[in-house]
């Protein structure tokens, strides 16, 4: 039931009390017209009300997320605890720079840790999430050819793999999309891209993820910065996946310019249904000038801000979401030099594991002897044979308590389900998710229908889409 | 080494052992060496979670909180309810992704269903998104949104919040949409200026209001002069809080409703996460950027929500998408749910009243102290020039635990008032500046 | 497939009648199969210009967007504002569900299928 529906006239929390001044009368002519509907409900309801959401909902602590590119790994308390201080909440964007040194030292060892993990120079807090960090970076690959008088320089390129906030984020840049297919391994195809670039004083670079969006760490990757560098491009990291590489390949060693990172993924801090998440932007020096907003600067342990000389601008008001900077950095200083390169590994780990005992009853995409962080499972063979598809199985997993790996993507595999089982999971859970996934398998071959009509035990079976989109109802209708 | 891993090394072995490799470090050998990273980390070592706790207060403890604030300029300090912090740290609530299972996901959606209806009942539209990452860049995606095939010219009012006009620079530098601004007069939006710039190429024309100064503009005629061309849009910036009382920006004629989220249940926080809310007139509903709830059927009948027009996002339209959102400010979408819930159509309206009516109870107590008031009509917001120092004034009231108002140059501040400041609070604030020479 | 006797058609699934120099421009009974449940289509504006072979439309179901090329170079002298409301009539009768009317026309695509050929590039699209 809707909030709306259970509120009552005259019932509400006593959360203000009256006003001590005298009451104040604006013009008539700028006061509502309308009436509020807002509801109207006693404490305890409200309570109720958002844990009985609570409960139709899926978390990490739910169960097993395994959501290729998406990261879910577990979301550390302590991270929650600190970001909730007073000592941060409490803190205006705008208070004078002496009373914010611990934002700013927040800031600071956020940037320098970031730094030291992708091997860039310069870090920005302000994107507010990846497809934000995208912009930015993109918009730093427009400043530098811009000041280099480069103008012609307007076109992209994004391999056919990519994430689809790629293209997207290049057109808001004003580029122009050139994609470039994938070879048979799914990875780069450097004669292919080397016959678009070679000479071509209109490229503004590439965009690119490494590992990629099917789990696999390419091979070519240096040729592929130096292809790009070579026409007079720069190289854009998407780090969707760093947490494949973390203190094993450094996307600034690879030969990329500047790289976005996902707090949310990487980084531990909880995706709250769809944001807040975080995206900072580092680049190599040759970019630093134009890099966004404001940054911090430290000197004999007084910080203070300092701006870019050439800056582009500001990409969001103030320093980004600076709480989730603070989850951020409370995970960064306990794992610390060791744990961090030991969370990759151990993502790493499980992935291999859990693809090698998957491929027992599904084909896994481009066939790789090792995968990274995730791997693409291709059921293909099982649509055609069973009509079971990659949704269907999903769909089945919903019954199963595990939440699937994501569907239909990438784009370059048709019957696509994407894994990404992250290191905070153990080999239990792991062996139970790879028995419900090889018995969704039988069942696709004995009674396939069974799967069509999953789920049954959610809190509602598969929703009809096509009626929500034809006919869209966005809100409630009040009376 | 703190972690949070939990495969023992003995499982880890086992596993290993399994997939045919020997060591761990196995399993990256195949990247090649020439971009291997061999060093260590330019880190400091793990720590447990007590020591990590300790060093993360330790830093918090260098801010300073201040009791009483009277600074807003786009970040404002209200009474945020108890119920909305229970609800935010449910784990599930918090850890969950962006609802694409819709069978699993429904408490995300149908919050995010609610919050849609809550905006639109606030700002009077009939179509709002569930939310995009603040104030700043609601309004530059509204501007870029606005984009026709013949009309790429924005006008925006040199009186909205600074920062959201820097940020909507940046949006026009990437699209190379043209940014005119319209000039300011007497600390509001020039209206005779504004109808010299109008063109027939013009998309959009975006005001604040109450402006950044605190003014309420002559939304309504504004509006008009940008309905007199074809195709041009009218957005209104708004504080949500004044729609507690206020006229909507449906009622003045805008076209789009944007603006900062942070004022219903957010705290400051240093500037993030707050969120910006979007919405719209039924007619410009695919315009919008982000994700969208609606309402539906399962296959029984039973209600349920699913993530909805989903071909105008990037996931779907990549390259021919209008916008790149992808993550938006769910959890802050729902604080805002449970902050505008908690607080009724009652309680909203008081809190609005008390944020006007204790502005101008200062206003008025520092024009008697010899301030002068620059505003003619404001909300909650106003600012004030005097002989005396700008920097006196705030350093005289820092002194004494208070932020003062945001200094805008050597004697002009702009002052804030919200719920929180009691009359004890003005009244003192009051007396102090009243002493500065 | 129903296929619409009096119309040519483009090897990118629209079908076009040429009467004179007007012609009215839908997609083929394959087309809305092969998309499924079409639930937004996206119109240009009378007035507005299109070439033979460039895109002009797109519509959209749950998961998908896809282009609509124009078999014609002309003027748009008025679009199916009904397509706007029930994109469903599409599915229901794609030979009906006209997209646009197009008048001055002074070009046609360069490949345009009758409809027994274009029976037989579908079947053959289709293995």
């Amino acid at each position: 039931m809707l909030i709306f529906e259970k509120s009552r006239p005259g019932r509400g929390c006593s959360a203000i009390p009256a006003c001590d001044v005298e009451q104040y009368t604006l013009p008539d002519d700028d006061m509502r017209q309308s009436d509020l509907h807002l509801p109207e409900m006693a404490e305890v309801d409200l309570s109720r009300h958002y844990t009985e959401l609570a409960k139709k909902a899926h978390g990490v602590n739910d169960g097993f997320y395994p959501l290729g590119s998406c990261t879910m790994k577990y979301n550390p308390k302590i991270n929650e605890q600190m970001a909730g201080l007073d000592g941060f909440t409490q803190i205006h964007p705008l208070q004078p720079v002496d009373t914010v040194q611990g934002c700013l030292q927040i800031l600071k060892e956020t940037e320098d840790a970031l730094s030291a993990i992708t091997g860039m120079s310069n870090f920005t807090l302000q994107p507010a999430a990846g497809a934000h960090g995208e912009f930015t970076g993109l918009l730093l690959i427009k400043a530098y050819h811009l000041s280099n008088g480069d103008t012609q320089r307007r076109k992209i390129i994004v391999p056919d793999s990519a994430h689809g906030t790629n293209p997207a984020s290049a057109v808001m840049a004003g580029m122009e999309v050139i994609n470039v297919d994938s070879d048979d391994k799914g990875l780069v195809d450097v004669e292919k891209l080397r016959q678009v670039c070679e000479g071509n004083d209109e490229i503004a670079g590439l965009m690119l993820t490494n590992p990629n969006t099917a789990g696999l760490f390419d091979p070519n990757i240096k040729e592929i910065t130096d292809i790009i560098h070579e026409c007079g491009g720069q190289c854009y990291y998407d780090g969707a996946n760093l947490n494949a590489v973390m203190g094993w390949a450094r996307p600034g060693d690879m030969g990329f310019d500047c790289v976005h990172l996902n707090l949310h993924k990487t980084f531990s801090t909880p995706h709250g249904g769809g944001g807040p998440g975080s995206g900072p932007v580092g680049c190599k020096e040759h970019l630093a000038k134009f890099m966004p907003g404001v940054y911090a600067v430290e000197k004999d342990g007084v910080y203070d801000f300092a701006k870019a000389p050439e800056s582009l601008g500001e990409m969001k008001n103030f320093y980004g979401n600076f709480l989730v900077a603070v989850k951020a950095l409370t995970y960064i200083r306990m794992l610390g030099k060791e744990g961090i390169p030991e969370a990759s590994k151990n993502a790493v780990l499980n992935a291999n594991y859990m693809m090698k005992k998957l491929s027992a009853a599904y084909d896994i995409a481009f066939k790789p002897e090792v995968c990274m962080h995730e791997f693409v499972m291709d059921l293909a063979r099982q649509a055609k044979e069973t009509g079971v598809t990659a949704m269907d199985i999903a769909k089945g997993l919903l019954d199963n308590n595990i939440h699937p790996p994501t569907m239909y993507f990438p784009l370059t595999v048709h019957e696509a389900l994407m894994a990404e089982p992250c290191e905070t999971e153990s080999k239990e859970t792991l062996d139970a998710a790879i028995d419900v996934f090889l018995s969704l398998n039988d069942i696709a071959y004995s009674n396939p229908e069974k799967l069509h009509q999953a789920p049954v035990k959610t809190p509602v079976t598969r929703l009809d889409e096509v009626g929500a989109a034809r006919h869209p109802v966005l809100k409630y209708e009040f009376e | 080494m703190g972690t949070f891993v939990p495969n023992t090394k003995a499982q880890q072995q086992e596993m290993l052992k399994e997939i045919g490799f020997e060591k761990l470090d196995d399993l990256f050998a195949h990247i090649p060496d020439a971009v291997k990273f061999k060093d260590e980390l330019d880190l400091p070592s793990g720590m447990s979670e007590m020591e990590a706790g300790k060093e993360i207060r330790k830093i918090a403890a260098k801010n300073r909180i201040y009791d009483t604030v009277f600074r807003g300029a786009g970040a404002y300090r209200h009474y945020i309810p108890a119920i909305v912090g229970s609800v935010l740290s449910n784990e599930t609530l918090q850890t969950a992704y962006t609802p694409y299972q819709a069978e699993i996901s429904q408490g995300v959606l149908q919050s995010i269903f609610e919050y849609q209806t809550m905006i639109c009942d606030l700002t009077g539209m009939d179509v709002s998104n569930a939310s995009v990452y603040d104030g700043g860049t609601a309004a530059g995606e509204a501007v870029a949104m606005c984009r026709g095939r013949k009309s790429n010219r924005a006008l925006v009012s040199a009186c909205i919040q600074p920062s959201v006009m820097k940020v909507i620079e940046t949006y026009c530098f990437g699209n190379e949409m043209e940014l005119v601004v319209i000039p300011e007069k007497d600390g509001k939006t020039d209206v005779e200026a504004l109808k010299e710039l109008m063109t027939e190429d013009t998309s959009c024309v975006l005001i604040q209001h109450p402006n950044y100064y605190g003014s309420l503009e002559d939304a309504e005629e504004i509006g008009e002069i940008a309905h007199s061309v074809k195709n041009c849009r009218f957005i209104m910036s708004v504080n949500p809080i004044t729609l507690g009382t206020m006229r909507t920006p449906r009622e003045y004629g805008a076209d789009f409703a944007v603006g900062e989220g942070q004022p219903l249940g957010l705290p400051l926080a240093f500037g993030g996460p707050f969120l910006g809310f979007m919405a719209s007139v039924d007619s410009m509903k695919r315009n919008l950027p982000g994700r969208i709830v609606g309402q539906t059927v399962d296959h029984n009948g039973k209600t349920g929500y699913v993530l909805t027009l989903q071909a105008r996002e990037q996931h779907i339209r990549r390259e021919k998408a209008s916008s790149n959102i992808c993550s938006n400010q769910a959890l802050c979408a729902l604080a805002v749910g449970v902050y505008l819930s908690a607080m009724g159509s009652e309680g909203l309206k008081n809190v609005a009243s008390q944020c006007y009516s204790k502005a101008h109870y200062m206003a008025q107590k520092l024009a008697e102290a010899g301030f002068e008031i620059e505003n003619e009509e404001f909300f909650h917001e106003f600012v004030t020039s005097s002989d005396k120092k700008a920097s006196d004034v705030l350093k005289a009231l820092d002194d004494e635990g208070i932020l003062g108002g945001l200094p805008l140059d050597d004697n002009r501040i702009l002052w804030c008032c919200t719920e929180m400041n009691t009359k004890i609070d003005i009244d003192k604030a009051v007396a102090i500046v009243k002493e500065v020479k | 497939m129903e296929l619409k006797n009096d119309a040519l058609y483009m090897k990118s699934h629209e079908w076009v009648v040429i009467d004179g120099d007007t012609a009215t421009v839908g997609i083929s009974d394959f087309a809305q199969s092969e998309l499924g449940d079409l639930v937004f289509v996206n119109l240009p504006e009378p007035g507005d210009e299109v070439t033979a072979g460039e895109v002009f439309a797109d519509v959209e179901s749950v998961k998908a967007v896809s282009d609509i090329f124009s078999p014609v170079t002309g003027t748009i002298a008025e679009i199916n504002e009904e397509l706007l409301d029930a994109p469903e009539l599409i599915n229901e009768n794609a030979n009906d569900a006209w997209f646009i009317k197009v008048e001055n026309v002074t070009d046609k695509a360069e490949e345009l299928l009758t409809p027994e050929d274009y029976e037989v590039f579908c079947e053959e699209e289709q293995e």
